[in-house]
This record gives structure tokens, sequence and C-alpha cells, in this order.
């Protein structure tokens, strides 16, 4: 079990003082829960390994309520997490035994789509799909697409700079941001940036993007909108070895083309996927690329072309080049289903989110391959190829407590591999409590030591968010801003 | 992660300064924001060169002292560019042109025409390493291009103007450059009309990325006249020359744009090359120089709204250029045109009386202000970095 800081006794204590002031703070009965059979299903997130009961939840409506719910916690030193729709799979929701989750899934409401001006703006709890769907009619679409779109809220793409399948052309959640409102810990509602680009002064916009729910509360975003292409259309690719789909990946990046998507899937992946979704995978292939392009019927065949032209100097094992948007779906049908994939050959799995340069994926697979065989457990890799993200799935049984310490070593193995090589430890599914006693391996101590002041600064006396991100130590040793 | 001696040897002149101290690059940007009152200096003009670039991995790093222009042909020689276009901004501010840096681009956050489409230069920040005003090395993100491994200070320290660490590294995601570039022209718009034009385009599917709109005044100043008094409203396509072809056409179709004509690929660059650099604007007799960033249909409204001075759009309306008297009357109006929309205003050029004297950019509310105090001392405890450059006493 994940260690977390040690509760406050005194806000423990009062507990029912502390129900009391957050029912002043929510004007609907029903906005705070407090008994235990209710409180059950905030336990835990999409990490769902790990289990907290919170003290209690409220759900506030307005940013005003989340702000009355600020002023009460921070005048009584009780600790909060924010939650969006519990979907983060690095923990980043999991309560403590003393805080209070704030669940913004109440708030929402689409507030204004502003077409002329390509933005719009929404409270945090409107779904990431929420949002394409509220602007579809027009033609247009928000970018960042995230795998939980369906469920995720944009209030927990924003705390944790969510990214998607197409980020290589669109960029992830930071890039696709203009105005924030946020409450801070003491429950003042400010505004940052708007409905313009860059706003001067300090980049508050970009460090508050997946900041983890550690600097602030975001109640309202505002997004760009952006018109959807005219089309798009999927080929899929099928190679001989690891190497040589790593090799096709450089020749279309070097041949100025940039794919919307391009994705990689080895073959326990291949394999999983094509049992599930039938969706037609070589499964004579190592390696299988899926290539994603946009543009009118004549751009789209003339890049495929150009990709095909490309792939055929690597002599594809297999290669299919969709002729419709159906075939298209029917590509990505068994890509997007890997999730369930998976998880219909091992009951449980640890989906990790390392990112390397992609020059050293075929090394890097090799090494997990290796790591693989001396654990014991099975492991499947899929890639976003374009811009070296890397999500290996560990498949392992949760009623094995050996089985669960040995998919979390291999899983951090694979992350300080992903470090070792030039990457990072995450991507896209942020520290949460799950990377977080890695960060030394990424950080010197006094970088974490900086990174903790910043927080400090926004929250003097770490009562948002606090067991994530930074390795934990004494309460006493935390620093608070000169 | 080890320092280099280069940055040892800044963090040991961080370290042992009592003194405020002047973060400069190649001092091209002096004219921005508020003077800054020090005695010492610490520059990067030896902190030169190009350590790793990795054109299929679409990574470019360079020490902060790198002139732009050396990463910039090296990208041109595989093919590849800069994302957010980044400006050379030497005739507006009066400085030597070619010569300005890496670190000072990215610690000014300054971006061109293709903004709008593709994103600012803090976008493309993968990875920084810099000296806080501790005196210690840090670094944030890497050399990859997702990255989320805790506080991005990349976004913190790019646009900071070198008030809370000195960059020595940045990294930076870049993309091929496009085959081919086309501009349609459409003389003779008002304003309101433009910036509709320039919204319907940008709102199409047709990848548009650039869209400025320059009043007559602003269009004089283009060596070619391409249509002598009038306006001229500009929409920029760049992509394989097959598909330039293919969307100005469908655009000029579909968008019913009398009278437009459409440039080649060569008037193009040299167009959007003098858009880019604020080449549009009297700059002669010491005229003060703003920028108001606003949503764009308020573009328009916030162009005609300051007395006596001229200006120009980009980013389909939400950046407004202007020039002016530089006096504290056309500041005050501009403060007040930039608020009446909702955005936000930078002095980019002005006597230093001015700049000492006015907010060069917005005043934070009272909250905002107290954690931008804490952020900073936080990075610079001292307070020995760059006083006084984006906010008095700061």
């Amino acid at each position: 079990m994940i260690r977390l800081p040690d509760p406050k006794p005194d806000v423990l204590a009062k507990r029912d003082a502390v129900i009391a002031g957050l029912r002043a703070a929510v004007a609907d009965d029903e906005g705070v829960i407090a008994d235990r059979i209710s409180l059950k299903p905030y336990e835990t997130d999409g990490l769902s390994a790990y289990r907290q009961m919170p003290l209690a939840v409220a759900l506030p409506s307005t940013t005003e309520e989340v702000a009355a719910i600020m002023r009460f916690c921070h005048a009584n030193g009780v600790r909060v997490v924010p939650r969006g729709a519990g979907t983060s799979l690095s923990g980043g929701a999991l309560p403590m035994a003393d805080a209070v989750v704030v669940g913004l899934m109440r708030m929402n409401q689409i507030l204004d789509i502003n077409y002329p001006d390509r933005c719009a703006t929404v409270q945090a709890g409107v779904t990431n799909i929420g949002i394409t769907n509220a602007v579809s009619d027009e033609g247009f679409f928000y970018a960042p697409d995230p795998s939980s779109q369906l469920a995720c809220m944009i209030g927990g793409n924003v705390n944790m700079n969510s990214g998607g399948a197409h980020c290589l052309k669109y960029g992830v959640t930071s890039n696709n941001l203009l105005g924030l409102k946020i409450v801070t810990v003491d429950g003042e509602i400010l505004s940052i940036g708007g409905e313009h680009l860059d706003a001067a002064g300090y980049d508050w916009l970009g460090l508050l993007t997946g900041s983890e729910g550690q600097l602030a509360l975001v109640t309202e975003i505002t997004v760009r909108i952006l018109r959807s292409p005219e089309g798009a259309r999927a080929m899929l690719a099928g190679f001989a070895s690891n190497e040589i789909a790593g090799e096709c990946v450089d020749a279309i990046i070097s041949s100025g083309i940039i794919p919307v998507a391009l994705e990689f899937m080895d073959r326990p992946a291949i394999h999983a996927c094509e049992a599930f979704a039938h969706a037609g995978y070589p499964l004579d292939a190592e390696a299988m690329l899926i290539i994603e392009v946009e543009g009118s019927v004549a751009e789209q065949d003339d890049l495929l072309a150009r990709l095909t032209t490309i792939c055929n100097r690597y002599n594809p094992v297999s290669m299919r080049v969709s002729q419709s948007a159906e075939e298209s779906l029917a590509i990505w049908k068994g890509r997007k289903g890997a999730f369930g994939a998976i998880g219909r050959i091992s009951p449980d799995y640890l989906c990790m989110d390392g990112v390397i340069p992609t020059s050293q994926l075929p090394a890097v697979l090799r090494r997990i391959q290796e790591m693989s065989d001396s654990y014991g457990l099975k492991v499947a890799n899929i890639f976003h190829a374009g811009d070296g993200n890397l999500h290996p799935l560990i498949m392992f049984d949760a009623n094995d407590p050996d089985s669960f310490h040995r998919a979390e070593t291999f899983g951090a193995d694979i992350l300080k591999l992903c470090v070792e090589v030039g990457g990072c430890l995450t991507g896209e599914h942020g520290v949460g409590v799950e990377k977080r006693d890695l960060m030394p391996f990424q950080f010197a101590e006094h970088e974490l030591e900086q990174q903790r002041r910043i927080k400090s600064a926004f929250d003097p006396d770490w009562l948002l968010n606090p067991s994530k991100v930074f390795p934990l130590r004494a309460p006493t040793a935390v620093p608070r801003a000169a | 992660m080890t320092p280099t001696e280069a940055e040892a040897a800044i963090a040991g002149q961080i370290a042992a300064a009592r003194d405020p101290l002047l973060i400069r690059g190649a001092g091209t940007k002096f004219g921005m924001l508020r003077p800054v009152q020090a005695a010492g200096m610490i520059s990067t003009a030896g902190l030169t060169g190009i350590t790793l670039y990795a054109p299929k991995e679409l990574i470019i790093s360079a020490r902060a002292g790198t002139p732009l222009h050396e990463i910039e042909a090296i990208l041109a020689a595989h093919g590849q560019h800069l994302i957010a276009e980044p400006p050379d901004l030497s005739a507006l501010l009066a400085s030597p042109p070619n010569t300005q840096t890496l670190g000072g681009v990215v610690a000014t956050n300054l971006s061109g025409p293709r903004r709008v489409a593709w994103g600012a230069m803090r976008d493309h920040v993968m990875g920084v390493r810099a000296v806080t005003g501790r005196g210690e090395v840090i670094h944030s993100g890497g050399r990859v291009l997702k990255n989320v491994t805790g506080l991005d200070l990349c976004k913190l320290l790019t646009g900071s103007h070198g008030t809370l660490g000195v960059m020595t590294e940045i990294t930076l995601k870049v993309l091929p450059a496009p085959e081919a570039v086309g501009t349609i022209v459409i003389p003779g718009l008002e304003a309101e009309k433009a910036v509709a034009a320039l919204s319907a385009a940008l709102g199409s599917p047709y990848g548009v990325s650039g869209a400025a709109f320059l009043p007559a005044e602003a269009a004089s100043w283009l060596p070619d006249r391409i249509a002598p008094g009038r306006s001229l409203t500009l929409v920029r396509i760049e992509d394989f020359a097959a598909s330039v072809a293919y969307r100005s056409a469908k655009l000029m179709a579909e968008l019913d744009l009398f009278g437009a004509v459409i440039l080649d690929d060569a008037a193009s660059r040299k167009l959007w090359a003098r858009v880019r650099d604020v080449r549009l604007l009297p700059v002669m007799n010491g005229e003060g120089i703003w920028r108001i960033s606003v949503r764009p249909s308020s573009g328009p409204g916030v162009l005609r709204s300051v007395p006596g001075a001229v200006g120009y759009l980009d980013w389909g309306g939400g950046m407004v250029w202007f020039a002016g008297a530089p006096t504290e009357t056309t500041h005050r109006a501009i403060e007040a045109a930039a608020r009446a929309a909702g955005g936000t205003w930078t002095l980019m050029r002005a006597p230093d009386a001015l700049r000492s004297a006015v907010n060069v950019v917005p005043p934070e509310a009272a909250p905002l202000a107290a954690i931008t105090r804490r952020v900073k001392r936080a990075m610079d405890p001292r307070g020995i970095l760059n006083p006084g450059r984006i906010y008095s006493g700061l």
C-alpha cells in the first residue's frame, strides 16, 4: 500500500464540525457526503489498486461554493483533494483519511461557445467529449482526446495536462487553453488569461496546467476549439521486427508529413486487440503502425500514397490503406479497444506511461521483454510513435499480492529505463501517487525542493492534494515560501 | 544532473552577488518592458552551440546564447523550422538585426503570425536548464515531446524576462517546414469585415496559418505595393504545393472574397516576414510601440480606440500592434482599450521615463500579485535577477 502522510489528529477529531462547515458552504443538502456507504465510491480512482476513505465529500455547484469550501477548509487546516470523474491512472484523486474530496462533477455546464473567436468556456465537470459534442454541429472539435474522453472531465484534463492519440499535430491540453477561473487555497476567485492568446506577465496558465490539483482548484476553463478537417483516413502496416517498424517511423517523420496520429503496437498488443476486436490486424507481424492523415479526399490519397511508398521500403508483412471512413474506424477499433482487450486476457493490468526518445524504441522494447521474462509477467506495448509516449500494459493477478508487487516493481523498472535513455516518467497520466517515489530518478533533491517552493507559494500550508507528486518526508521538513 | 562549467560559473556569480544583476543575451530586447537598474550583469553570450539535433525526433537543443539564425539555418538545411515563427524585432527595437539569441526569444515568449494556428514559443519549449536566483542549476522538462513529470517550470521560465532564472540551455520541438506558402490578399475591406473574413478562414477546414489585417497606412510600408491606398486582408496557407493550391481555391470560392488575389510562394514569404517582424509601423521619430492581445473579434474596435496611434492586426485580429506618441496619454488609451476588450497589453518600446512610470503589462489582482511575489521569492529570494523588469518593485 502506498504511504500517505499521517492524518492530522485534530482534523479527524472535529469531523462533525468539518461536515457542518461544508454543509454551510454548499447550498444543496445532498452536496455533502458523510456516511460511509455513500463515501465508498470516492475511495479510489482509475488506479484502483490504491484505496483510502476520505473524511467527507463536497459536491459544489458553483465557483462561489468552491470558494466557500476552500475558505472553510483553509481556516480549519483541512486538506482538500480535488476530483473530476475519478479516471486518473496515477492516483491523482486518491483521498486521504483527513481530507475533504471536492468533486466538481456537478459543475457540468457549457457556459459560452464563441465560434468567431474559436473558443468555448465550460465548467470543470464537463466531460472531454462533451465539449466536442457541443460544437460538432458547427463542424468544430476540442483537440486533446485522452482515451478516457467519454468519462474524464476537462477540469481533470487541465490538472493532469492530458494528451491523447492526436497530440503530434494538435498538442496536449496546455496547448489548447486560453483561460481559467481558479479558486485559491484560501478561497479567492481569480481569472487567469481569458479569450485571448498569450496574456502578459508570468504564464500562470502554463504552470497551473498539469499541476495535479496542488496549486489551486480549477472551476472554469476557456478552451480553443478548432474546425474539423474535411476528412481523415487511416492505414495500417505490419513489419517483421520492432526495429524495422521504428525505422519506418523515422522515415515518415523525415519525409515532411505530419500524420495526425502515428500509433505503434507490438506483437502481444496486436494479438490481444485482434482477438478482442477482429479488426483484421496482421497476426504474423512483430510490430504494427496505424497512421492517420487528414484533408480532402485528394489530399488523403496523396498523403497515403506517399506513406505507402515509404512503408514499402521496409518490406511490410502486410499493409492496408483504408478506402473509406468505415474502414478507418475498423482500423482504429482494435487500438481503441486495447484496454478492454488486455482486460480480457488478464483481469488486472497496470497501464504505464513513460516517454522515450523515439530512436530508443527497439532497445527499450528488448529490455522490457527481458524484464517481462524475469518478472514472469506478460506485457503488451502501445506507443504514440510520433511523440515517444510509451504505454506498456503489465498483466498481473490482483488476488495474488506477490503478483501485484512484481507488477509494480516491473513498472517502476520500465519508468527508470525511460529516464535512463533520455526520456521521462510520465507523458500524460501525471505523477500522482503512482510515480511519486520515482521522482528522485528524474530530479535531483534541490530540483524537487525548487518545485516544492513553487507549490508553497500557492499553498503555504500544503493543504491541496499534498500526498501526490513529491516523495513524502517528515512533515516538519516541508519548506515554506520565504 | 551535473552543471556544466559555464553553468557553474553563472551559479557562482549569482550566489556571490550582493546587488541586482542584469540578465543579457544579445541585448536586443532591452527596449521592452521596464528598464532594469543593475550594477552587475550576467551574459549568456558565451553559452553558444547546438547541443543536440535529432531531426527524426523533432527535437533541437541549444545553449541559451546561441544566435537564433544559426538554429534557423540548421533547421532549414534539414527541411524543418521553428513552429512559432519568432520575430526579429530589431527594426522595432533599434537593435542590430540577426543577433538575437535563443534564450532571448524564449525569455520574452515572442511568437510570429503562425502562433494563431500552431502555438506560441512557450508551447514548443520541451526542456530548460536554468540557474535560479539561489545560484542552483535546475532542469525542467527534457528532450522528449510529451512530459508531465512535475511542475512545468518550462512554462514559468518562458516569458519571465530573466526575472526567475537564467536559462542556459533550451530544447524546442520543431516540425517539417511546409513545402509551399500561398497568400490570399483581399484589398479594401474595413476592419470589421476583414476580421470576419479572417475568422471564417481560420474557422475553415483549410489549415490557415496566418491571418492579418493591414489598414492602408500599415500596408503602405510594404515594398511591393499590391493595392495602393487600400487596406489589405491577408490569409496564409502553408503545406505541400498541391494542398496550398487546392486550399486557396476552396477559400476563394467559399468565402466570397471579391477582388482577392493570390500571392505566390516567394512574395508570400517576403510579405509574412514583414508582418512577423513588425516592419509595418512608423518607428523613425521615437514612437512608442505597444501590443494588445484580445479576442479576435475585439481587434477592430481596439484598433480604432487609441487616438493618434496607427496599427495593424495579426493573429486573426487578436494581436493589435500600435505605434503612437510615447506619452502617458497614449499609454492610458492603450490600457483602456485593452481593458474594455478583456485583453492585455505590453509596452514594447518607449523612452525610459515612460517605461518606468506606467504599468508596462496589466497589474494583477491583489491575491494573484501576492502569489507572484511569493513565486519570485521562491525562485530568486534576494530579488537580484532583472529586478523591476516586468513589475515595479519585483
